[in-house]
Protein backbone atom coordinates (compact mmCIF):
# COMPACT_ATOMS: atom_id res chain seq x y z
CA UNK A 1 0.00 0.00 0.00
CA UNK A 2 0.96 3.57 -0.75
CA UNK A 3 1.68 5.83 1.75
CA UNK A 4 0.23 9.32 1.36
CA UNK A 5 3.54 10.70 0.03
CA UNK A 6 4.49 8.34 -2.25
CA UNK A 7 0.63 8.52 -3.40
CA UNK A 8 0.96 12.52 -3.63
CA UNK A 9 4.26 12.38 -5.57
CA UNK A 10 2.95 9.80 -7.61
CA UNK A 11 -0.02 12.36 -8.61
CA UNK A 12 2.15 15.06 -9.44
CA UNK A 13 4.12 13.04 -11.65
CA UNK A 14 1.11 12.23 -13.50
CA UNK A 15 -0.24 15.97 -13.69
CA UNK A 16 3.41 16.84 -15.57
CA UNK A 17 2.31 14.44 -18.00
CA UNK A 18 -0.69 16.47 -18.92
CA UNK A 19 0.71 18.18 -21.50
CA UNK A 20 -3.19 19.27 -23.07
CA UNK A 21 -6.50 18.23 -23.26
CA UNK A 22 -7.42 15.32 -25.40
CA UNK A 23 -10.69 14.43 -27.00
CA UNK A 24 -13.40 17.34 -28.20
CA UNK A 25 -13.34 20.21 -25.73
CA UNK A 26 -13.79 22.46 -28.49
CA UNK A 27 -17.67 22.59 -30.27
CA UNK A 28 -18.60 25.11 -33.09
CA UNK A 29 -21.41 26.88 -31.50
CA UNK A 30 -20.65 27.00 -28.36
CA UNK A 31 -22.87 29.11 -24.92
CA UNK A 32 -19.93 29.29 -22.73
CA UNK A 33 -16.11 29.75 -24.29
CA UNK A 34 -13.35 29.34 -21.72
CA UNK A 35 -9.59 29.44 -22.62
CA UNK A 36 -6.31 29.58 -20.91
CA UNK A 37 -8.45 29.38 -17.28
CA UNK A 38 -6.01 29.69 -14.60
CA UNK A 39 -6.62 30.20 -11.38
CA UNK A 40 -4.56 30.99 -8.14
CA UNK A 41 -5.54 30.71 -4.26
CA UNK A 42 -3.87 33.18 -1.62
CA UNK A 43 -1.03 34.16 -3.92
CA UNK A 44 0.92 31.16 -4.71
CA UNK A 45 -1.63 27.98 -4.75
CA UNK A 46 -2.50 27.42 -8.37
CA UNK A 47 -5.60 25.27 -8.47
CA UNK A 48 -6.56 24.93 -12.13
CA UNK A 49 -4.23 25.05 -14.97
CA UNK A 50 -4.71 26.42 -18.78
CA UNK A 51 -8.49 25.05 -18.92
CA UNK A 52 -9.75 25.57 -22.53
CA UNK A 53 -13.33 24.58 -22.91
CA UNK A 54 -16.52 24.95 -24.78
CA UNK A 55 -19.92 24.20 -23.24
CA UNK A 56 -22.51 23.79 -25.60
CA UNK A 57 -25.95 24.91 -26.17
CA UNK A 58 -29.09 23.06 -24.17
CA UNK A 59 -26.28 20.47 -23.08
CA UNK A 60 -25.52 18.57 -19.95
CA UNK A 61 -21.94 18.53 -19.30
CA UNK A 62 -20.87 16.75 -16.12
CA UNK A 63 -17.20 17.43 -14.63
CA UNK A 64 -15.66 14.73 -12.64
CA UNK A 65 -12.38 14.33 -10.82
CA UNK A 66 -10.96 13.46 -7.35
CA UNK A 67 -11.71 15.53 -4.49
CA UNK A 68 -9.32 18.91 -4.90
CA UNK A 69 -8.80 18.44 -8.64
CA UNK A 70 -10.77 21.44 -9.53
CA UNK A 71 -13.98 20.88 -10.83
CA UNK A 72 -15.91 23.21 -8.37
CA UNK A 73 -13.12 26.10 -8.71
CA UNK A 74 -13.70 25.74 -12.18
CA UNK A 75 -17.44 25.80 -12.19
CA UNK A 76 -17.17 28.71 -9.51
CA UNK A 77 -15.31 30.31 -12.43
CA UNK A 78 -18.25 31.04 -14.67
CA UNK A 79 -20.64 33.03 -12.57
CA UNK A 80 -17.32 34.73 -10.57
CA UNK A 81 -18.08 32.93 -7.34
CA UNK A 82 -14.63 32.95 -6.96
CA UNK A 83 -15.21 36.69 -6.45
CA UNK A 84 -16.29 36.39 -2.89
CA UNK A 85 -12.82 34.48 -2.12
CA UNK A 86 -10.43 36.26 -0.61
CA UNK A 87 -6.61 36.21 -2.60
CA UNK A 88 -8.80 34.33 -5.61
CA UNK A 89 -7.42 35.38 -8.92
CA UNK A 90 -8.75 34.13 -12.35
CA UNK A 91 -6.92 34.91 -15.11
CA UNK A 92 -8.12 33.82 -18.76
CA UNK A 93 -11.03 34.75 -20.91
CA UNK A 94 -14.40 33.25 -19.82
CA UNK A 95 -16.88 34.09 -22.88
CA UNK A 96 -20.68 34.18 -22.30
CA UNK A 97 -21.88 34.17 -25.89
CA UNK A 98 -19.19 36.20 -26.87
CA UNK A 99 -19.34 38.53 -23.62
CA UNK A 100 -16.17 38.42 -21.71
CA UNK A 101 -18.00 37.74 -18.01
CA UNK A 102 -14.74 39.06 -15.88
CA UNK A 103 -14.89 42.43 -17.79
CA UNK A 104 -14.69 45.25 -15.40
CA UNK A 105 -17.66 46.75 -16.38
CA UNK A 106 -19.88 43.96 -15.91
CA UNK A 107 -22.01 43.77 -12.63
CA UNK A 108 -21.53 40.20 -11.45
CA UNK A 109 -24.96 40.13 -9.88
CA UNK A 110 -26.36 40.67 -13.40
CA UNK A 111 -23.91 37.75 -14.89
CA UNK A 112 -25.64 34.92 -11.58
CA UNK A 113 -29.10 36.17 -12.88
CA UNK A 114 -28.15 34.73 -16.56
CA UNK A 115 -25.58 31.97 -14.96
CA UNK A 116 -27.93 30.28 -12.22
CA UNK A 117 -25.87 28.11 -9.17
CA UNK A 118 -27.31 25.16 -7.30
CA UNK A 119 -25.32 23.89 -4.29
CA UNK A 120 -24.50 20.72 -2.66
CA UNK A 121 -26.51 21.19 0.34
CA UNK A 122 -30.75 22.65 0.00
CA UNK A 123 -30.36 26.33 0.97
CA UNK A 124 -33.12 28.06 1.07
CA UNK A 125 -33.63 31.10 2.07
CA UNK A 126 -35.11 31.05 5.98
CA UNK A 127 -38.82 32.86 4.14
CA UNK A 128 -41.77 31.42 2.90
CA UNK A 129 -41.70 28.99 -0.60
CA UNK A 130 -43.91 31.56 -2.19
CA UNK A 131 -40.82 34.04 -0.97
CA UNK A 132 -37.77 31.80 -1.75
CA UNK A 133 -39.00 31.59 -5.17
CA UNK A 134 -39.93 35.47 -5.81
CA UNK A 135 -36.99 36.46 -4.36
CA UNK A 136 -34.57 37.07 -7.43
CA UNK A 137 -37.56 38.30 -9.42
CA UNK A 138 -38.26 40.94 -6.98
CA UNK A 139 -34.37 41.99 -6.94
CA UNK A 140 -34.19 42.13 -10.56
CA UNK A 141 -37.47 43.47 -11.41
CA UNK A 142 -39.03 40.51 -13.46
CA UNK A 143 -42.81 41.02 -12.26
CA UNK A 144 -44.78 44.61 -12.48
CA UNK A 145 -47.52 43.11 -10.31
CA UNK A 146 -48.46 40.51 -8.20
CA UNK A 147 -50.37 38.72 -10.36
CA UNK A 148 -47.10 38.28 -12.66
CA UNK A 149 -44.88 37.31 -9.82
CA UNK A 150 -47.20 34.52 -8.96
CA UNK A 151 -47.31 33.47 -12.24
CA UNK A 152 -43.44 33.20 -12.31
CA UNK A 153 -43.58 30.92 -9.09
CA UNK A 154 -45.56 29.01 -10.16
CA UNK A 155 -43.87 28.50 -13.53
CA UNK A 156 -41.05 27.85 -11.72
CA UNK A 157 -41.93 25.79 -9.13
CA UNK A 158 -43.81 23.82 -12.06
CA UNK A 159 -40.83 23.46 -13.75
CA UNK A 160 -38.80 22.32 -10.97
CA UNK A 161 -41.58 19.69 -10.30
CA UNK A 162 -42.36 20.94 -6.51
CA UNK A 163 -45.81 23.23 -7.47
CA UNK A 164 -48.52 20.49 -6.60
CA UNK A 165 -46.60 19.05 -3.78
CA UNK A 166 -46.27 22.66 -2.27
CA UNK A 167 -49.58 24.39 -4.06
CA UNK A 168 -51.30 24.69 -0.50
CA UNK A 169 -48.87 26.03 1.56
CA UNK A 170 -46.99 28.40 0.01
CA UNK A 171 -46.52 30.35 2.79
CA UNK A 172 -44.84 27.59 5.05
CA UNK A 173 -41.65 28.18 5.38
CA UNK A 174 -39.52 26.82 2.60
CA UNK A 175 -37.01 24.85 5.49
CA UNK A 176 -39.88 22.87 6.45
CA UNK A 177 -39.76 21.10 3.54
CA UNK A 178 -37.81 17.26 2.81
CA UNK A 179 -34.38 17.30 2.02
CA UNK A 180 -35.20 16.75 -1.89
CA UNK A 181 -38.35 19.18 -2.29
CA UNK A 182 -35.55 21.73 -0.51
CA UNK A 183 -33.33 20.97 -3.36
CA UNK A 184 -35.64 21.55 -5.79
CA UNK A 185 -37.15 24.75 -4.59
CA UNK A 186 -33.76 26.01 -4.91
CA UNK A 187 -33.48 24.75 -8.08
CA UNK A 188 -37.13 26.39 -8.39
CA UNK A 189 -35.46 29.83 -7.14
CA UNK A 190 -32.66 29.04 -9.93
CA UNK A 191 -35.01 29.51 -12.63
CA UNK A 192 -37.14 31.69 -11.78
CA UNK A 193 -34.86 34.80 -12.80
CA UNK A 194 -34.64 33.00 -16.43
CA UNK A 195 -31.13 31.96 -16.85
CA UNK A 196 -29.13 30.47 -19.61
CA UNK A 197 -26.99 28.15 -17.62
CA UNK A 198 -27.53 26.17 -14.46
CA UNK A 199 -24.12 25.16 -12.81
CA UNK A 200 -24.63 22.84 -10.48
CA UNK A 201 -22.46 21.67 -7.48
CA UNK A 202 -23.32 18.12 -5.82
CA UNK A 203 -27.03 18.63 -6.40
CA UNK A 204 -27.67 15.01 -4.87
CA UNK A 205 -25.27 14.26 -2.82
CA UNK A 206 -27.53 14.99 -0.02
CA UNK A 207 -30.45 13.49 -0.96
CA UNK A 208 -31.85 9.62 -1.48
CA UNK A 209 -31.86 7.40 -3.95
CA UNK A 210 -35.93 8.49 -4.96
CA UNK A 211 -34.90 12.32 -4.57
CA UNK A 212 -32.01 11.85 -6.24
CA UNK A 213 -33.61 10.22 -9.66
CA UNK A 214 -36.24 12.90 -9.43
CA UNK A 215 -34.19 15.72 -9.83
CA UNK A 216 -32.43 13.99 -12.45
CA UNK A 217 -35.56 13.41 -14.38
CA UNK A 218 -35.78 17.28 -13.65
CA UNK A 219 -32.46 18.12 -15.48
CA UNK A 220 -33.39 16.08 -18.29
CA UNK A 221 -36.46 18.24 -18.79
CA UNK A 222 -34.58 21.34 -17.83
CA UNK A 223 -32.14 20.58 -20.76
CA UNK A 224 -34.43 21.37 -23.31
CA UNK A 225 -34.48 25.93 -21.79
CA UNK A 226 -30.92 25.45 -19.88
CA UNK A 227 -27.33 25.10 -20.93
CA UNK A 228 -26.56 23.04 -17.28
CA UNK A 229 -22.66 22.44 -16.30
CA UNK A 230 -23.08 19.73 -12.93
CA UNK A 231 -20.09 18.68 -10.68
CA UNK A 232 -20.67 15.40 -9.53
CA UNK A 233 -18.64 12.88 -7.68
CA UNK A 234 -21.34 9.78 -8.48
CA UNK A 235 -19.72 8.68 -11.66
CA UNK A 236 -22.80 6.46 -12.59
CA UNK A 237 -24.83 10.18 -12.03
CA UNK A 238 -22.44 11.75 -14.80
CA UNK A 239 -23.10 8.52 -17.38
CA UNK A 240 -26.91 8.43 -16.47
CA UNK A 241 -27.64 12.51 -17.26
CA UNK A 242 -24.82 14.12 -19.45
CA UNK A 243 -24.25 14.47 -23.08
CA UNK A 244 -20.91 15.50 -22.64
CA UNK A 245 -18.21 14.39 -19.48
CA UNK A 246 -15.02 16.30 -18.65
CA UNK A 247 -12.21 14.75 -16.42
CA UNK A 248 -10.32 17.36 -14.21
CA UNK A 249 -6.96 15.56 -12.67
CA UNK A 250 -4.78 18.23 -10.26
CA UNK A 251 -6.30 21.42 -11.64
CA UNK A 252 -6.17 20.14 -15.02
CA UNK A 253 -8.57 19.04 -17.47
CA UNK A 254 -7.34 15.98 -18.74
CA UNK A 255 -10.66 14.28 -20.99
CA UNK A 256 -13.57 15.99 -22.43
CA UNK A 257 -15.68 13.74 -24.79
CA UNK A 258 -19.35 12.56 -25.15
CA UNK A 259 -20.36 10.39 -22.10
CA UNK A 260 -20.31 7.38 -23.70
CA UNK A 261 -17.57 7.52 -25.33
CA UNK A 262 -15.82 8.68 -21.95
CA UNK A 263 -17.97 4.98 -19.97
CA UNK A 264 -16.97 2.57 -22.56
CA UNK A 265 -13.74 3.84 -24.33
CA UNK A 266 -11.82 6.79 -22.55
CA UNK A 267 -9.07 8.13 -24.19
CA UNK A 268 -6.79 8.97 -21.66
CA UNK A 269 -5.06 6.60 -19.27
CA UNK A 270 -6.04 8.81 -16.05
CA UNK A 271 -9.65 8.89 -17.23
CA UNK A 272 -9.40 5.16 -17.53
CA UNK A 273 -8.15 4.42 -13.76
CA UNK A 274 -10.61 6.74 -12.58
CA UNK A 275 -13.82 5.75 -14.22
CA UNK A 276 -12.88 2.06 -13.41
CA UNK A 277 -11.59 2.71 -9.86
CA UNK A 278 -7.93 2.23 -10.09
CA UNK A 279 -6.79 5.52 -8.56
CA UNK A 280 -5.36 6.21 -5.70
CA UNK B 1 -2.14 -5.44 -22.16
CA UNK B 2 -1.85 -5.31 -18.37
CA UNK B 3 -4.99 -5.22 -16.39
CA UNK B 4 -3.88 -4.12 -12.62
CA UNK B 5 -5.58 -3.72 -9.31
CA UNK B 6 -8.46 -1.53 -8.81
CA UNK B 7 -8.72 0.54 -5.39
CA UNK B 8 -11.58 -2.35 -4.52
CA UNK B 9 -9.27 -5.69 -3.91
CA UNK B 10 -12.58 -7.70 -4.01
CA UNK B 11 -13.72 -6.09 -7.56
CA UNK B 12 -10.42 -7.03 -9.12
CA UNK B 13 -10.69 -10.30 -7.41
CA UNK B 14 -14.49 -11.01 -9.06
CA UNK B 15 -13.25 -10.14 -12.39
CA UNK B 16 -9.88 -11.95 -12.36
CA UNK B 17 -12.12 -15.25 -11.07
CA UNK B 18 -14.24 -14.84 -14.18
CA UNK B 19 -11.65 -14.09 -16.53
CA UNK B 20 -9.57 -17.70 -15.16
CA UNK B 21 -13.29 -19.47 -15.26
CA UNK B 22 -13.39 -18.73 -18.93
CA UNK B 23 -9.89 -19.71 -19.30
CA UNK B 24 -11.06 -23.14 -17.73
CA UNK B 25 -13.96 -23.27 -19.93
CA UNK B 26 -12.17 -22.72 -22.92
CA UNK B 27 -9.61 -25.38 -21.51
CA UNK B 28 -12.39 -27.57 -21.43
CA UNK B 29 -13.63 -26.71 -24.96
CA UNK B 30 -9.91 -27.48 -26.31
CA UNK B 31 -10.02 -30.75 -24.50
CA UNK B 32 -13.81 -31.86 -26.04
CA UNK B 33 -12.32 -30.72 -29.41
CA UNK B 34 -9.20 -32.62 -29.43
CA UNK B 35 -11.11 -35.97 -28.41
CA UNK B 36 -13.63 -35.37 -31.13
CA UNK B 37 -10.91 -35.00 -33.76
CA UNK B 38 -9.02 -37.65 -32.13
CA UNK B 39 -11.90 -40.19 -32.18
CA UNK B 40 -12.81 -39.23 -35.74
CA UNK B 41 -9.58 -39.59 -37.26
CA UNK B 42 -8.89 -42.53 -35.21
CA UNK B 43 -12.28 -44.16 -35.50
CA UNK B 44 -12.58 -44.38 -31.71
CA UNK B 45 -16.11 -44.53 -31.34
CA UNK B 46 -15.78 -44.84 -27.35
CA UNK B 47 -14.14 -41.50 -27.15
CA UNK B 48 -16.61 -39.91 -29.64
CA UNK B 49 -18.91 -41.11 -27.64
CA UNK B 50 -17.46 -39.80 -24.23
CA UNK B 51 -17.16 -36.25 -25.89
CA UNK B 52 -21.13 -36.14 -27.01
CA UNK B 53 -21.66 -37.14 -22.94
CA UNK B 54 -19.18 -34.58 -21.52
CA UNK B 55 -21.02 -31.41 -23.45
CA UNK B 56 -23.04 -30.47 -20.57
CA UNK B 57 -19.99 -29.45 -18.68
CA UNK B 58 -19.10 -26.53 -20.89
CA UNK B 59 -22.96 -25.82 -20.65
CA UNK B 60 -22.78 -25.78 -17.34
CA UNK B 61 -19.82 -23.30 -17.06
CA UNK B 62 -21.35 -21.37 -19.72
CA UNK B 63 -24.17 -20.44 -17.37
CA UNK B 64 -22.22 -20.17 -14.48
CA UNK B 65 -19.91 -17.60 -15.93
CA UNK B 66 -22.74 -15.70 -17.45
CA UNK B 67 -23.72 -15.40 -13.58
CA UNK B 68 -20.95 -13.78 -12.25
CA UNK B 69 -20.98 -11.34 -14.98
CA UNK B 70 -24.79 -10.41 -14.45
CA UNK B 71 -23.85 -10.01 -10.54
CA UNK B 72 -20.48 -7.96 -10.93
CA UNK B 73 -22.45 -5.55 -13.76
CA UNK B 74 -24.95 -5.02 -11.12
CA UNK B 75 -23.23 -5.10 -8.15
CA UNK B 76 -20.40 -2.94 -9.61
CA UNK B 77 -21.59 -1.23 -12.62
CA UNK B 78 -18.14 -1.84 -14.67
CA UNK B 79 -17.11 1.28 -16.85
CA UNK B 80 -14.10 1.44 -20.09
CA UNK B 81 -12.04 -1.61 -19.94
CA UNK B 82 -13.62 -3.59 -17.16
CA UNK B 83 -17.22 -3.39 -19.20
CA UNK B 84 -15.86 -3.83 -22.31
CA UNK B 85 -14.14 -7.21 -20.31
CA UNK B 86 -17.35 -8.54 -18.97
CA UNK B 87 -19.24 -7.67 -22.72
CA UNK B 88 -15.83 -9.84 -24.41
CA UNK B 89 -16.80 -12.29 -21.73
CA UNK B 90 -20.23 -12.81 -22.31
CA UNK B 91 -19.74 -12.57 -26.20
CA UNK B 92 -17.16 -15.10 -25.56
CA UNK B 93 -18.44 -17.52 -23.47
CA UNK B 94 -21.91 -17.96 -26.40
CA UNK B 95 -19.08 -19.25 -29.35
CA UNK B 96 -17.01 -21.23 -26.66
CA UNK B 97 -20.55 -23.23 -25.77
CA UNK B 98 -21.21 -23.17 -29.69
CA UNK B 99 -17.49 -24.45 -30.31
CA UNK B 100 -18.14 -27.02 -27.97
CA UNK B 101 -21.35 -28.06 -29.57
CA UNK B 102 -19.86 -28.64 -32.85
CA UNK B 103 -17.19 -30.90 -31.07
CA UNK B 104 -20.38 -32.44 -29.95
CA UNK B 105 -21.63 -33.24 -33.31
CA UNK B 106 -18.32 -34.45 -34.26
CA UNK B 107 -17.86 -36.96 -31.34
CA UNK B 108 -21.36 -38.31 -31.88
CA UNK B 109 -20.62 -38.67 -35.36
CA UNK B 110 -17.47 -40.38 -34.22
CA UNK B 111 -18.96 -42.55 -32.58
CA UNK B 112 -21.47 -43.80 -34.99
CA UNK B 113 -20.40 -43.93 -38.02
CA UNK B 114 -16.42 -43.19 -38.73
CA UNK B 115 -15.39 -46.81 -39.74
CA UNK B 116 -16.93 -46.28 -43.13
CA UNK B 117 -14.47 -42.87 -43.41
CA UNK B 118 -11.46 -43.70 -46.24
CA UNK B 119 -7.97 -43.26 -45.98
CA UNK B 120 -8.33 -40.26 -48.43
CA UNK B 121 -11.05 -38.06 -46.58
CA UNK B 122 -9.29 -38.97 -43.23
CA UNK B 123 -6.11 -37.61 -44.82
CA UNK B 124 -7.90 -34.06 -45.99
CA UNK B 125 -9.96 -34.15 -42.57
CA UNK B 126 -7.12 -34.03 -40.73
CA UNK B 127 -5.50 -31.50 -42.40
CA UNK B 128 -8.81 -29.12 -41.61
CA UNK B 129 -8.68 -30.75 -38.18
CA UNK B 130 -4.66 -29.63 -37.50
CA UNK B 131 -5.74 -25.91 -38.44
CA UNK B 132 -8.55 -25.61 -36.44
CA UNK B 133 -7.36 -26.89 -33.26
CA UNK B 134 -4.84 -24.76 -33.32
CA UNK B 135 -6.65 -21.78 -34.64
CA UNK B 136 -8.55 -22.56 -31.65
CA UNK B 137 -5.44 -23.20 -29.34
CA UNK B 138 -4.32 -19.33 -30.28
CA UNK B 139 -7.69 -17.59 -30.09
CA UNK B 140 -7.62 -18.70 -26.52
CA UNK B 141 -3.94 -17.77 -26.08
CA UNK B 142 -4.45 -14.53 -26.86
CA UNK B 143 -7.82 -14.30 -24.85
CA UNK B 144 -5.52 -14.94 -22.18
CA UNK B 145 -2.84 -11.98 -23.28
CA UNK B 146 -5.05 -9.56 -24.03
CA UNK B 147 -3.28 -9.35 -26.93
CA UNK B 148 -5.29 -7.70 -30.06
CA UNK B 149 -2.25 -7.63 -32.70
CA UNK B 150 -2.32 -11.74 -32.01
CA UNK B 151 -5.95 -12.10 -32.47
CA UNK B 152 -5.67 -10.17 -35.90
CA UNK B 153 -3.29 -12.67 -36.96
CA UNK B 154 -5.39 -15.43 -35.24
CA UNK B 155 -8.70 -14.43 -37.08
CA UNK B 156 -6.61 -14.03 -40.28
CA UNK B 157 -6.34 -17.84 -40.45
CA UNK B 158 -9.70 -18.46 -40.51
CA UNK B 159 -9.52 -18.28 -44.51
CA UNK B 160 -7.10 -20.99 -44.75
CA UNK B 161 -9.75 -23.10 -43.06
CA UNK B 162 -12.59 -21.76 -45.22
CA UNK B 163 -10.22 -22.69 -48.15
CA UNK B 164 -9.33 -26.42 -46.96
CA UNK B 165 -13.34 -26.86 -46.07
CA UNK B 166 -14.29 -26.27 -49.60
CA UNK B 167 -11.47 -28.41 -50.80
CA UNK B 168 -12.70 -31.44 -49.13
CA UNK B 169 -16.70 -30.47 -49.89
CA UNK B 170 -15.44 -30.61 -53.56
CA UNK B 171 -13.83 -34.38 -53.06
CA UNK B 172 -16.97 -35.97 -51.60
CA UNK B 173 -19.40 -33.93 -54.12
CA UNK B 174 -17.04 -35.96 -56.80
CA UNK B 175 -17.59 -39.00 -54.51
CA UNK B 176 -20.94 -38.67 -54.45
CA UNK B 177 -21.15 -38.42 -58.29
CA UNK B 178 -19.01 -41.17 -58.72
CA UNK B 179 -21.31 -43.78 -56.19
CA UNK B 180 -24.50 -42.79 -54.96
CA UNK B 181 -23.79 -45.50 -52.42
CA UNK B 182 -21.32 -43.39 -51.05
CA UNK B 183 -23.85 -40.31 -50.39
CA UNK B 184 -24.78 -40.90 -46.72
CA UNK B 185 -21.75 -41.52 -45.47
CA UNK B 186 -19.99 -38.40 -47.69
CA UNK B 187 -23.04 -36.39 -46.20
CA UNK B 188 -22.18 -36.89 -43.10
CA UNK B 189 -18.59 -36.31 -43.28
CA UNK B 190 -19.68 -33.23 -44.73
CA UNK B 191 -21.53 -32.07 -41.41
CA UNK B 192 -18.40 -32.66 -39.34
CA UNK B 193 -15.88 -30.44 -42.04
CA UNK B 194 -18.90 -28.01 -41.79
CA UNK B 195 -18.73 -28.06 -37.93
CA UNK B 196 -14.97 -27.54 -38.56
CA UNK B 197 -15.10 -24.70 -40.52
CA UNK B 198 -17.97 -22.74 -37.91
CA UNK B 199 -15.50 -23.35 -35.33
CA UNK B 200 -12.93 -21.26 -37.30
CA UNK B 201 -15.57 -18.79 -37.55
CA UNK B 202 -16.34 -18.77 -33.79
CA UNK B 203 -12.27 -18.39 -32.93
CA UNK B 204 -12.83 -15.24 -35.38
CA UNK B 205 -15.83 -14.39 -33.43
CA UNK B 206 -13.63 -14.15 -30.37
CA UNK B 207 -10.37 -12.83 -31.46
CA UNK B 208 -12.89 -9.72 -32.54
CA UNK B 209 -14.03 -9.52 -28.90
CA UNK B 210 -10.59 -9.26 -28.21
CA UNK B 211 -9.70 -6.39 -30.30
CA UNK B 212 -13.03 -4.56 -28.91
CA UNK B 213 -11.53 -5.28 -25.64
CA UNK B 214 -8.06 -4.00 -26.12
CA UNK B 215 -8.72 -1.10 -28.63
CA UNK B 216 -11.84 -0.28 -27.62
CA UNK B 217 -13.24 -0.53 -31.63
CA UNK B 218 -16.05 -2.91 -32.31
CA UNK B 219 -14.82 -4.44 -35.51
CA UNK B 220 -17.04 -6.82 -36.62
CA UNK B 221 -18.51 -6.45 -39.89
CA UNK B 222 -15.14 -4.32 -40.74
CA UNK B 223 -12.41 -4.61 -43.42
CA UNK B 224 -9.03 -6.24 -42.80
CA UNK B 225 -7.47 -2.84 -43.58
CA UNK B 226 -10.01 -0.74 -41.21
CA UNK B 227 -9.11 -3.12 -38.57
CA UNK B 228 -4.93 -2.91 -39.14
CA UNK B 229 -5.37 0.29 -39.05
CA UNK B 230 -7.77 0.90 -35.86
CA UNK B 231 -4.79 -1.53 -34.08
CA UNK B 232 -2.09 0.48 -35.06
CA UNK B 233 -3.67 3.86 -34.37
CA UNK B 234 -4.63 3.10 -30.45
CA UNK B 235 -2.27 3.67 -28.11
CA UNK B 236 -1.83 0.40 -25.68
CA UNK B 237 -3.21 1.58 -22.94
CA UNK B 238 -1.12 -0.04 -19.77
CA UNK B 239 -3.35 0.45 -16.37
CA UNK B 240 -1.30 1.39 -13.38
Amino acid sequence: MLDATARAEGREEFSAAITHTVGKPFLEDAKFKTRDVNVFYAGAKQAIFDVDLDIGRNEVIAMIGPSGCGKSTFLRCLNRMNDTIQDAKVTGQLLLDGMDIYSKELDPVLLRARVGMVFQKPNPFPKSIYDNVAYGPRLHGLAANRSELDEIVEESLRKAGLFNEVKDRLNSPGTGLSGGQQQRLCIARTIAVSPEVILMDEPTSALDPIATATIEELIEELRQSFTICIVTHSMQQAARISQRTAYFHLGKLVEVNDTNTVFTNPSHQLTENYITGRFG
Amino acid sequence: MEITQHTSHAYSHELEVTRTHVLQMGGLVEEQLSNAVKALLEKDSELGAEVARNDYKVNKLEVAIDEECARIIARRQPAAIDLRLILAIIKSITDLERIGDEAEKIGRYAAEASEHLDANLILALRHLCDHVIIMLRDTLDAFARIDSERAMQVAETDLAIDREFEAIYRQLITLMMEDPRNIKHSLNVVWCARALERIGDHCCNICEYVIYLVNGKDIRHTSKEEIKAIIANTPMRKLT
